[in-house]
C-alpha cells in the first residue's frame, strides 16, 4: 500500500501544518501509516477532477458575464461526446479507487491478526462509565486508563464494553473500533517507535465523555516487562466485586493499576448480557432470554 | 394528574434560564401583538386555516427560518465553548448541557429547518411549475405543515420545561435507551421527530401524486423542468425511507415506555440494529435535502445563463441514480462496527459510486454556463459558491467513503467539516438562492441585489474560516462532541479561528434578515409588475406576481421544456390563443388540519411527562377530528367566470 504518488502532498501538508501535530499525517504506526498513505492517495485522485472543476468554474464565471460579450450559443445544450467524457472520467477514478478500496479493506481489516515473527501481546479492553479498564490477561494485571506495550510487537486488543457505545482510537499507531456492550470487536496493532501516543473515545457515550483518554506509553521490551513487574507489585485485585465498584459511572479519573486479576472477568462481562444475573454461577452462555430477570447494567442507573 | 411533571422541570441554570425566558418572551411578544393589532381573525382566516400552498409554502419557509435562528445560536454557543473550553478554563457551558445544545443543533437543521424550508419551496414551486391550481391533497397538505409546527414546538418547549436529548442527533441506543437516559429528552425527541415525520411522510405522498398526477397536458415526464425532476425523486425518497424512521423511533419508544428490548444490550435487543435502521433512513435524508438543490440550481443556471441547461437526459439519469444508490450505503456511517472487510468494501465502494453521477450533474452545470451570457444576480453567485464548495465537500467525502481512511476520521472533526461542507454548501447555498429566485414570485417584488450579495459574500467568506480549520483539528485527532480539552493538543487556534468564521456567518444571517426587512419597505420600488422578473424559461414566470390563489385561470398546454420561453419566442405557441374563461373549483379552507397538530401536540406533551388521561383525551380528540373531516361534503367551492374574468384583469393591468 505504500504508493509514491501522494508524497509531494504529504510533504506539502507537513509543511503548511508543521508548527503543530497532526496526528493522523504524523504516524507511528504500520496500521497508521498505510491509512495515511490510502487517504492521500484518494486525495490525489480526487483533486484530479477537483482543481479542473473548482479552475473551470472561475474561468467560466469570468469569461461569460454577460458584459464581456463572448461567445453565447442559447441553444447548445447536448454534446454527445462531451457528456460521454464526463460520464467517463469519473467511471475511471472511480474503478480504480475501488480495486484500492476492495484490497485495503481485507489488509487493513483490524480483525486481521498483523504478520510478525514476534509473539502478539493480547490485551482487552473494557469501556466503562467513563473510562477505560484494560485487563493483560497473559500478564495477570489491569489498569484504568493508562495503556503500556512495547514497539515492534503486534498488539491485539479486544474490546467489549459496559457503558453506552464508545470508539477506542490511538489514533497515531490505528484506527478505531467500537466498544460495545455484550459484543467483542478486534484490534491489531503495531507501534513503530517508543513514545507516548494519546488514546481515547471517539464515539459520545454521554456525560463524562471528555475524561474518557489515556496515553499509551511506548517502550522496550525490557520496558514493558519492567513496568508489569511494578504494577504486580500493587495490591489491590480486580475480582469480580471489585469490578462492580468499578463499574459505577466516574469522570476524570486518574490511572489505577490492579496487581493481580479474575481471568474469566472479561468474558464474565459479555456474557452478563447473554443471561439472567449471576453470570458466574455456571448456566450455559447460549441461553440468552431464560428469566425476565434485571441484569448486570443497572447498576449504571444515574 | 401531572405524570412525571412538576417545578423543577423549569431550568435554573442561568443560561438555560435565559434560553427559556427568551422562549417565553417571544411568544408572550406575538401573542400581545395579534391582540393590539387585532390580527387574530386575520391570523385564523387567511393563514392557520388556509389549504393554499402558496401560503402554506411561506409559512414553512418563516418557520423554518426562525428554527434556523435557533440552530444557528446553538453552533454559536459550540463554537465559542470550543474555542475558550481549554486547560483550566471549562467554558461557559457544563458537560450537560452542552451535550443538549449539539443535540438540539442537528436535530433542529436536518429536521426543523432543512426539511421545511425544503418542503416550502415544493409549496411555493411545484405546482407552478407543472401548471397546477394546487397539489393533489390540499387539506393534507394543512396537515401536514402544522404536524411540522408541532413538533418544532415540543424541540423549542423542552427549552422551558424539562430538558432535551444530550445524547446527539440520532440518539444511538444504549445511550438513550431508559438505564443511560431516564429523563425526559429522549422522550421529547422521539415525540417531537415522530409527529413531524409523519407530516413530512404525508407531505411525501401528496407532492408524489401531485407530479405524477396534476401536470399541465403536453408536460411529459422527458418536458419536466429538472427540479420538478429532483422534487420527485426526493418525493419518493422520503415515502420509502420515513416510514424506517417512524417505525425505529417507535421501537426506542416502546422501549423506554414499556420496557421492551428491541435494542437494549440485554435480553437479545440489539443497539447495532438501531444503528442500521436509523442510517437506512439517515443516508437517504442527506440526498432527500439535496437532490432538491441541486434542481433549483439547474433552474438558475439555465435562467442566470440565458441559455438552455446542457444535458438535460444526462440530468434526469443521473438525478435516478442518485436516488437509487442513496439507498445502498447506509453502512458507510459505521464501519467501524467492526463488520468485516466484504461488507465495508461493498460499502465503501457503493458510496464512491454516488460520486459519479454528481459529478457529471457538475459537469452540466459548469457547461450551462459555458458559453452562456451571465449576469450576475444574487442566486448566480449562489450556484459559483456551490460550485467549488460542494465540490470540496464531495472531495472529502469520497476520501471517507475508504473504509480503513474512514477508521481514522470517523467521529473526528473532519467528517464534521465534510458534512457541512456538502449540507451547506449544497442544501442551505441551493435553498437560499432558491428563495431568493422566486421571490418575486410569491411576493411580487424582489429582494434588495446589495443586500444580498453583501450576505453572500460574508456566507462564502464564512464557510471556509470556520470549517477549514475544522478538517485540520480534525486531523489533529479532535473527536466530535468534546466541550474541554487540553492546551498541549494544539487546537486552540484553530478553534478561535472557527468561532470566527461562525461570526462571519452570523454576519450573512443578519445581512439577509436586514435584506428581507429593507426590501419589504422598499417594496413598491422592487415590485415585480411583468411577472417574469429574470427572463424566465419555466411556467411560473406565465402568470401575475404573486399569482392568484387559483395560480393558472387557464391550465396551459406544453409543448416543450422549457415551455414559457417557447411560449415568448414561437407565436405559434397554444398559449397565444384567446380562449374564454372558465368556472374555477377550488378547495375549501378548514381549520380541521390545525385542531388534529394540535391534538398530536397534546398527545406528545403527554407521553413525554407520562401524564396518561391527557394522552388518551388528545389521542381520542384526534381521531374524532379525523372522522369530522372524513365525513364532510362540503370541502370544494366554485369561482364563477366572471369572477375569474375580474380578478384577471385587474392583475394584469399594470404588466407592462
Amino acid at each position: 500500500m505504500r504508493s509514491k504518488l501522494p508524497r509531494w502532498l504529504l510533504l506539502a501538508s507537513i509543511f503548511l501544518l508543521c508548527s503543530c501535530d497532526v496526528v493522523l499525517l504524523n504516524t507511528k504506526g504500520a496500521i497508521a501509516t498505510q491509512q495515511r498513505d490510502l487517504m492521500l492517495t484518494t486525495l490525489g485522485l480526487m483533486l484530479i477532477v477537483v482543481i479542473p472543476v473548482i479552475a473551470f468554474t472561475l474561468i467560466f464565471a469570468f469569461k461569460y458575464r454577460a458584459s464581456q460579450k463572448a461567445k453565447y450559443t442559447p441553444d447548445w445544450d447536448h454534446n454527445t461526446l462531451l457528456e460521454v467524457t464526463w460520464w467517463s472520467i469519473p467511471i475511471v477514478i472511480i474503478v480504480i479507487l475501488a480495486v484500492i478500496t476492495w484490497k485495503s479493506s481485507h489488509e487493513l481489516d483490524p480483525y486481521r491478526p498483523l504478520e510478525s515473527s514476534v509473539k502478539p501481546i493480547e490485551i482487552q479492553v473494557v469501556a466503562l462509565e467513563w473510562k477505560w479498564l484494560f485487563i493483560y490477561p497473559e500478564q495477570g494485571v489491569a489498569v484504568v486508563n493508562h495503556l503500556e506495550f512495547p514497539a515492534h510487537v503486534p498488539i491485539n486488543f479486544k474490546i467489549t464494553g459496559q457503558a453506552p457505545m464508545n470508539s477506542f482510537w490511538i489514533p497515531q499507531l490505528a484506527g478505531q473500533i467500537y466498544a460495545m456492550e455484550g459484543m467483542q470487536t478486534l484490534l491489531s496493532l503495531i507501534a513503530d517507535e517508543p513514545g507516548n501516543y494519546d488514546g481515547m473515545s471517539a464515539n459520545f457515550s454521554g456525560e463524562g465523555f471528555n475524561g474518557m483518554k489515556f496515553v499509551a506509553r511506548v517502550g522496550s521490551a525490557t520496558d514493558f516487562a519492567r513496568w508489569i513487574d511494578s504494577v504486580k507489585t500493587t495490591k489491590d485485585t480486580l475480582t469480580r466485586p471489585r469490578y462492580d465498584l468499578l463499574v459505577k459511572p466516574s469522570e476524570n479519573d486518574s490511572i489505577h493499576t490492579f496487581g493481580a486479576i479474575d481471568s474469566t472477568l472479561f468474558m464474565s462481562i459479555m456474557m452478563s448480557y447473554m443471561m439472567p444475573a449471576n453470570a458466574n454461577d455456571g448456566m450455559p452462555a447460549n441461553c440468552p432470554m431464560r428469566h425476565h430477570a434485571t441484569t448486570q447494567d443497572s447498576s449504571s442507573q444515574h | 394528574m401531572f405524570g412525571k411533571f412538576s417545578l423543577n422541570a423549569i431550568p435554573h441554570e442561568p443560561i438555560a434560564a435565559g434560553g427559556a425566558a427568551s422562549m417565553v418572551l417571544g411568544a408572550l411578544a406575538v401573542v400581545a401583538a395579534l391582540t393590539f393589532f387585532k390580527k387574530w381573525t386575520w391570523l385564523w382566516k387567511e393563514w392557520i386555516t388556509t389549504v393554499d400552498h402558496k401560503k402554506i409554502g411561506i409559512m414553512y419557509v418563516i418557520v423554518a427560518l426562525i428554527m434556523l435562528l435557533r440552530g444557528f445560536a446553538d453552533a454559536s454557543m459550540m463554537r465559542l465553548q470550543a474555542a475558550i473550553s481549554v486547560g483550566s478554563n471549562h467554558g461557559f457551558l457544563n458537560a450537560d448541557h452542552y451535550n443538549q445544545i449539539f443535540t438540539a443543533h442537528g436535530v433542529i437543521m436536518i429536521f426543523f429547518m432543512a426539511m421545511p424550508l425544503m418542503f416550502g419551496l415544493f409549496n411555493l414551486v411545484v405546482p407552478l411549475q407543472i401548471g397546477a391550481r394546487d397539489v393533489a391533497f390540499p387539506f393534507l397538505n394543512s396537515l401536514s405543515f402544522w404536524l411540522f409546527v408541532m413538533g418544532a414546538m415540543l424541540v423549542n418547549l423542552s427549552l422551558v420545561v424539562g430538558e432535551f436529548a444530550a445524547t446527539g442527533w440520532l440518539a444511538y441506543p444504549p445511550l438513550s435507551e431508559v438505564n443511560y437516559s431516564p429523563g425526559v429528552g429522549v422522550d421529547y425527541y422521539i415525540w417531537a421527530l415522530q409527529i413531524s415525520g409523519i407530516g413530512s411522510l404525508i407531505s411525501g405522498i401528496n407532492f408524489f401524486v401531485t407530479i405524477i398526477k396534476m401536470r399541465a397536458p403536453g408536460m411529459s415526464l422527458m418536458k419536466m423542468p429538472v427540479f420538478i425532476w429532483t422534487s420527485l425523486c426526493t418525493n419518493i425518497l422520503v415515502m420509502m425511507v420515513f416510514p424506517v424512521l417512524t417505525a425505529t423511533l417507535a421501537m426506542l419508544l416502546v422501549d423506554r415506555f414499556f420496557g421492551f428490548h428491541f435494542f437494549t444490550s440485554d435480553l437479545g435487543g440489539n443497539t447495532m440494529m438501531y444503528i442500521n435502521l436509523i442510517w437506512v433512513w439517515g443516508h437517504p435524508e442527506v440526498y432527500i435535502l439535496v437532490l432538491p438543490a441541486f434542481g433549483i440550481f439547474s433552474e438558475i443556471a439555465a435562467a442566470f445563463a440565458q441559455k438552455k441547461l446542457f444535458g438535460y437526459t444526462s440530468m434526469v439519469w443521473a438525478t435516478a441514480a442518485i436516488t437509487l444508490l442513496s439507498m445502498l450505503v447506509w453502512a458507510h456511517h459505521f464501519f467501524t462496527m467492526g463488520a468485516g472487510g466484504n461488507v465495508n468494501a461493498v460499502f465503501g465502494i457503493a458510496t464512491m459510486i454516488i460520486s459519479i453521477p454528481t459529478g457529471v450533474k457538475v459537469f452540466n452545470w459548469l457547461f450551462t454556463l459555458f458559453r452562456g451570457r451571465l449576469i450576475f444576480r444574487t442566486p448566480l453567485l449562489w450556484l459559483i459558491g456551490f460550485l467549488i464548495t460542494f465540490t470540496i465537500g464531495g472531495m472529502t467525502g469520497v476520501m471517507l467513503s475508504v473504509p480503513p481512511s474512514d477508521f481514522q476520521f470517523h467521529n473526528s472533526m473532519f467528517l464534521i467539516a465534510h458534512f457541512h461542507n456538502t449540507i451547506i454548501g449544497g442544501v442551505v447555498f441551493g435553498y437560499f438562492a432558491g428563495i431568493i429566485y422566486w421571490f418575486p414570485k410569491i411576493m411580487g417584488f424582489k429582494l434588495s441585489e446589495f443586500l444580498g450579495k453583501v450576505a453572500f459574500g460574508h456566507w462564502i467568506v464564512g464557510f471556509f474560516v470556520a470549517f477549514t480549520p475544522l478538517y485540520i483539528v480534525g486531523l489533529m485527532g479532535m473527536t466530535r462532541r468534546i466541550s474541554h480539552y487540553e492546551s498541549s493538543t494544539g487546537w486552540q487556534p484553530f478553534l478561535i479561528v472557527s468561532f470566527l468564521g461562525a461570526l462571519i456567518i452570523g454576519g450573512g444571517v443578519a445581512f439577509q434578515l436586514l435584506q428581507i426587512a429593507f426590501s419589504f419597505w422598499k417594496r413598491k420600488a422592487l415590485r415585480d409588475k411583468t411577472g417574469d422578473p429574470w427572463n424566465g424559461r419555466t411556467l411560473e414566470w406565465s402568470i401575475p406576481s404573486p399569482p392568484p390563489f387559483y395560480n393558472f385561470a387557464h391550465i396551459p398546454t406544453v409543448i416543450a421544456r422549457d415551455d414559457f420561453w417557447e411560449q415568448k419566442h414561437n407565436p405559434e405557441h397554444p398559449a397565444h390563443t384567446k380562449k374564454p374563461y372558465e368556472d374555477i373549483h377550488m378547495p375549501r379552507s378548514s381549520g380541521l388540519g390545525f385542531m388534529i397538530a394540535v391534538a398530536a401536540f397534546a398527545l406528545g406533551f403527554a407521553m413525554v411527562w407520562h401524564i396518561i388521561w391527557l394522552a388518551v383525551l388528545s389521542f381520542v380528540a384526534a381521531l374524532v377530528l379525523i372522522f369530522v373531516r372524513s365525513i364532510d361534503e362540503h370541502t370544494e367551492m366554485t369561482i364563477p367566470a366572471s369572477e375569474v374574468e375580474r380578478i384577471e384583469i385587474e392583475l394584469r393591468k399594470d404588466a407592462v
